[in-house]
């Protein structure tokens, strides 16, 4: 099964994409060969069973893992294979990053922490696109703050500013919303969907939460190292339905 | 809950070391000094007990005037020559040797130059002929006026031969001799503990060495068959009667040896006030250590707590640790201080002329005792306060994701400002008020007690100062980044600045205080010394350089010259005390050198005072005193003038007929004023030639001769920088240790920081940012407080001389420098550390 999207450039691709920890008795396949496409301008969702693959997928796609088998790229550049400078300036300049927690630098303020990405590569945040992306996640009277005057959705929000305002070609996030309750995850699912229809932003999120699924354009489901289904337009039902069925086929896994 | 810690302990061992380190710095230093101590005593009761295996009993005579042992060389009372024949007819009396020796024969080597010793004395003496312990090895015994043998290690320093015309220095100026012996000792030694001898016949002997022929300065008696040392020794003594002291060999080697070991405890005290500094700042060291390890282990603290441990099972956990830490420092420390114990020894000995013959290096009790006292102490002591705030975890904290809430600093702030007021207050007592023998206490315990003080106040202290030392380093992001963190944990970085802060105070008072004292002496000296040349040599043993008076009177006569005079010194007895006194050939030139107006010349019989002097003694002009000199009789002298505080040199001045019974009999110093319009230049190779003879000392311009005076305290302070770089090294250890747990305990920050692109070379410089501006910080703290010690200590000293406040500006600047450069390099380690961290680890870790 080789998902892919037609008709649209890509942002970032798996291609045989294996990886394997440990070894003899402890050695554990992580992904088995995945590929898969993610179109500029979509939202798409990875989703799966715990132990499924679908952070080990993220990780080598945003050159936080090395792959052993495969190759991945991002827009035009293969990522597999770069040294760390390289790397970090990939990560710094193309890619974004929303995780689930531990987002923010206690001693910056929310600003500083939306800017740190510019910052470090010693840039100045474009003034028009910086106000679009304040407003958007609604932190304007907010941004002197430090983290720790922040509540939980608050920092969340701030943490997905900081990815937006670099203009990355692509965001990764990591279960954004596994530590918001329902009404901030919502809010933070909403603007970066509302990123991606409004400023063609890519995002790629991986989440085990049906409701935050629905939130994309698209769905991709792994088990066991390998992508089994997946689902375009998803609406949270279907999505339950896609798991249970994918329950019914794989060994029976807790969600 | 044993186990628990002691499986914690060993998951830390980085950190365990570390925090060890100061231990084990301050506890060699303890040992060093015991083994030091222990193995040249038992070095000097070898020696001595072998100088007197031939000695069963000695004879000397009751010292007329008791020289202390620190500052002048004993004189010996000579014996009259008749009490060796007196001796001879005891009863049980096999031999009894006259002996005709005395400190201060200097031999003039191949090169010019007058052989120097640092500690062992230079004895002339008299031929006696071998024994069992002298051998001769070439040659023989002098046996005309002008002939000389010498020992091997003269022989071998001075590079002299058989043969040769050799000059040598005793009470009377040069003298030159024919050697024509060398000897050695029994087990083919060069010398016994490296003292230097020259041997003339008995005449010279006693006239150079002793002052006059017809005396001795002790014999040595051996007893017959079936006679035993304690036996004779009461004989001896019955038949001499008093006036005499009498003790067996074995008394004397005591008695000599105990004189040497209490002269070591020079050495001792020096490493011992080494450890004191490694001690005081390891405590910082641990403390934070420990608070550190307190805090992370929070949960773990917690969840035992949960699971039913008590308050005093979580004090007793950690309090293991540190006996723990205590005991392995105490090992290594110990060890390491019988090496440094040994090298010193080997030092101290190749030092002193490689003569000694040295024991082997021994561990004794006191040094273990005190090794393991001291180790486990300092970690225990400093180890309570985190053990308390240990206790007072409570289990809830198990269950909530709290980091450790930043705590108030209003408590120790105003701890901190109370003790750094007892300390100054007790400093202020020690240095202003004088509370006699317990000034040097109050003045030690303030210094003390002012660093604790401050060490509290610095968290306080450090948010601003950090915030604007912060923007010196802010131009880039990870420069901001490593800022913001430095001000993150006031009390961490307070704590670490705090060990930087001791080593640079106390090197920064020392060196007010020197400096200070430099520019007083030179001020004075400007007032004071009119004369433009000066004759004088660097004194670098126990005897000070000396040279013939008669340079002085020749010199007198040179044209341009409008004074000179020679100036002795040595100590005698008055009513019983020790007094410093100095002594002139020719007083009206002596004030003249001074510019201190005219002084008639003094008689035979007078001496001249100091306004001070005399108001403190109660003397006025004409008054009689009584003086009693190294040798000879007490003489009566009478007060012929009183001159103003510094207008002549020292206090009491003696005319020059005085000093033939001086222990010193030469001058030490000269003064020569030139006529207005003579210039140094012409002067000076005249009177250079007249000291041809005299080569112990040089004829130098006024100001190369202040100089050389002031340059006594510089040594000080480089003897006091070595310290420095002690202290230095520790503080380098807790740099190092702070910025460890730093980067660990911010392990996901950084793999966000990394994960959103910072650089490996911008995360270095983040850490590398962060320990520079907490050891600038620290020495900031150190030159301010070690400048306000520096101050108060020159202020009290204003009375005794140190008039000038001099503020050693560049030297602060350059140990502010070595703190940045301090910095960088403890930063070393955790930066790497942090630049390599796996960013998917770092942000999963938990």
């Amino acid at each position: 099964m080789t998902p892919t999207t037609t008709g649209e450039a890509i942002a970032a691709r798996a291609d045989e994409v294996w990886k394997v920890y440990g070894s003899g008795e402890a050695r554990v396949v992580a992904l088995r060969g995945v590929s898969a496409s993610f179109g500029q301008g979509r939202f798409t969702a990875i989703m799966g069973p715990s132990g499924s693959g679908k952070s080990t997928l993220m990780h080598c796609l945003a050159g936080l893992d090395t792959v052993d088998r495969g190759s991945v790229h991002i827009g035009g550049t293969q990522v597999s294979g770069l040294g760390d400078k390289a790397l970090t300036r990939l990560r710094r300049d193309r890619v974004g990053f929303i995780f689930q927690q531990f987002n923010l630098l206690p001693t910056l303020s929310a600003a500083e922490n939306i800017r740190l990405p510019l910052d470090i590569a010693g840039r100045k945040p474009d003034p028009q696109w910086w106000d679009v992306v304040i407003d958007t996640v609604g932190l304007r009277d907010r941004l002197s703050h430090r983290p720790s005057q922040l509540s939980g959705g608050q920092q969340q929000r701030v943490a997905c500013a900081r990815a937006l305002v670099a203009r990355p070609d692509v965001i990764f996030a990591d279960e954004p919303t596994g530590n918001l309750d329902s009404r901030s995850g919502a809010e933070v699912l909403s603007f970066l969907r509302a990123s991606v229809r409004e400023h063609r932003q890519t995002i790629v999120m991986v989440t085990h939460d049906p409701v935050a699924a629905s939130y994309a354009d698209r769905v991709v489901f792994l088990a066991d190292g390998e992508i089994v289904d997946e689902l375009h337009d998803p609406t949270a039902e279907t999505v339950l339905d896609t798991m249970k069925r994918l329950d019914t086929y794989g060994e029976p896994v807790m969600i | 809950m044993l186990r628990a810690t002691l499986k914690s302990l060993l998951a830390r061992k980085l950190r365990l070391i570390l925090s060890g380190l100061a231990v084990v710095l301050g506890v060699m230093f303890v040992a060093g000094a015991f083994v030091v101590t222990d193995t040249l005593g038992r070095s000097f009761d070898g020696l001595f007990a072998d100088a007197y295996s031939t000695t069963d009993v000695g004879v000397t005579a009751v010292p007329k005037a008791a020289v202390d042992d620190v500052d002048g060389e004993e004189v010996p009372t000579p014996l009259p020559a008749v009490t060796l024949d007196k001796i001879k007819s005891i009863p049980g009396v096999r031999v009894a040797t006259g002996l005709s020796e005395a400190d201060g024969a200097r031999v003039i080597g191949s090169d010019g130059k007058v052989l120097t010793s640092v500690g062992p004395p230079r004895m002339g003496t008299a031929w006696t002929g071998e024994d069992g312990l002298l051998q001769l090895r070439q040659g023989r015994g002098p046996t005309a006026d002008d002939e000389i043998a010498v020992n091997a290690a003269v022989a071998k320093a001075a590079g002299i031969k058989l043969g040769d015309r050799v000059g040598v220095l005793t009470l009377e100026p040069k003298k030159e001799f024919t050697l024509v012996g060398v000897w050695g000792y029994s087990g083919d030694r060069d010398s016994l503990g490296g003292v230097q001898e020259v041997a003339f016949t008995e005449p010279v002997a006693q006239k150079l060495m002793l002052g006059r022929t017809g005396i001795l300065s002790s014999i040595r008696v051996q007893a017959a068959a079936g006679v035993t040392p304690e036996q004779l020794r009461d004989d001896v003594a019955a038949a001499l009667g008093s006036g005499y002291k009498v003790r067996t060999g074995e008394q004397m080697a005591q008695d000599n040896a105990a004189g040497l070991k209490e002269g070591l405890s020079f050495v001792n005290q020096i490493l011992l006030g080494f450890a004191g500094v490694a001690l005081f700042v390891g405590v910082f060291l641990i403390l934070n250590t420990f608070s550190i390890i307190v805090a992370q282990r929070t949960r773990e603290l917690a969840l035992m707590r949960a699971l039913g441990a008590g308050r005093r099972q979580v004090i007793t956990s950690v309090m293991v640790e540190a006996v723990v830490i205590g005991l392995l420092a105490s090992i290594l420390g110990l060890a390491a201080g019988v090496g440094v114990g040994a090298l010193l020894t080997k030092l101290f000995d190749t030092f002193a002329g490689g003569g000694l013959q040295l024991a082997p290096v021994g561990v004794p009790l006191a040094a273990v005792i005190s090794s393991f006292t001291v180790g486990l102490v300092v970690t225990v002591v400093a180890a309570v306060l985190p053990a308390l705030r240990a206790s007072r975890i409570a289990p809830i904290a198990a269950m909530q994701d709290v980091a450790t809430p930043d705590r108030p600093l209003t408590a120790i702030s105003v701890t901190g400002g109370a003790v750094t007021a007892a300390g100054a207050a007790a400093l202020g007592t020690g240095l202003f008020a004088d509370a006699g023998s317990a000034d040097l206490w109050l003045i030690l315990g303030g210094v003390l007690v002012t660093f604790i003080g401050v060490a509290l106040l610095t968290p306080l202290i450090s948010r601003p100062v950090i915030s604007v030392l912060g923007r010196l380093f802010s131009w880039s992001l990870p420069g901001r980044l490593g800022r913001l963190n430095s001000a993150r944990n006031p009390r961490r970085t307070a704590i670490t600045a705090a060990a930087l802060m001791v080593g640079i105070a106390l090197v920064t008072g020392v060196t007010v205080v020197m400096d200070s004292a430099k520019s007083s002496l030179r001020a004075e000296a400007a007032r004071v010394l009119k004369a433009e040349i000066i004759i004088s040599g660097d004194q670098n043993g126990p005897r000070p350089p000396t040279y013939d008076p008669a340079v002085v009177t020749s010199a007198a006569t040179i044209p341009g010259v409008r004074a000179a005079a020679a100036l002795w010194n040595d100590q005698v007895s008055i009513d019983g005390a020790q007094t410093w006194v100095d002594a002139t050939d020719d007083l009206p030139q002596l004030a003249t050198a001074f510019g201190a107006g005219q002084q008639a010349p003094l008689r035979d019989d007078q001496i001249v005072v100091s306004r001070p002097e005399a108001t403190e003694r109660g003397w006025r002009t004409g008054s009689q005193v009584t003086i009693q000199a190294s040798r000879g009789d007490p003489r009566t002298y009478t007060v012929a003038a009183v001159f103003a505080e510094d207008a002549l040199p020292g206090s009491i001045i003696m005319p020059a007929a005085a000093t033939k019974d001086f222990g010193i009999t030469q001058p030490i110093l000269g003064f020569v004023r030139l006529d207005q319009g003579t210039t140094v230049d012409a002067v000076l190779p005249q009177i250079k030639t007249l000291l041809a003879d005299s080569p112990e000392v040089s004829a130098t311009d006024a100001n190369a001769f202040v100089e050389q005076q002031v340059s006594t305290f510089d040594t000080i302070i480089t003897m006091i920088q070595v310290l420095l770089a002690l202290a230095i090294l520790i503080a380098v250890l807790g740099v190092i240790n702070t910025l460890a747990l730093s980067v660990l305990e911010r392990t996901r920050e950084l793999g966000l920081l990394r994960a959103v692109g910072l650089g490996r070379a911008q995360t270095m410089r983040m850490i590398t940012v962060e320990a520079v501006v907490i050891s600038v910080f620290g020495a900031l703290l150190g030159v301010v407080v070690g400048a306000g010690l520096g101050t108060a200590v020159t202020r009290a000293l204003e009375n005794d001389g140190i008039t000038e406040l001099v503020l050693p500006w560049s030297r602060m600047a350059t140990y502010l420098l070595l703190a940045a450069l301090v910095g960088v390099i403890a930063a070393v380690i955790p930066a790497i550390r942090a630049a390599r961290l796996n960013i998917l680890g770092a942000i999963a870790h938990d």
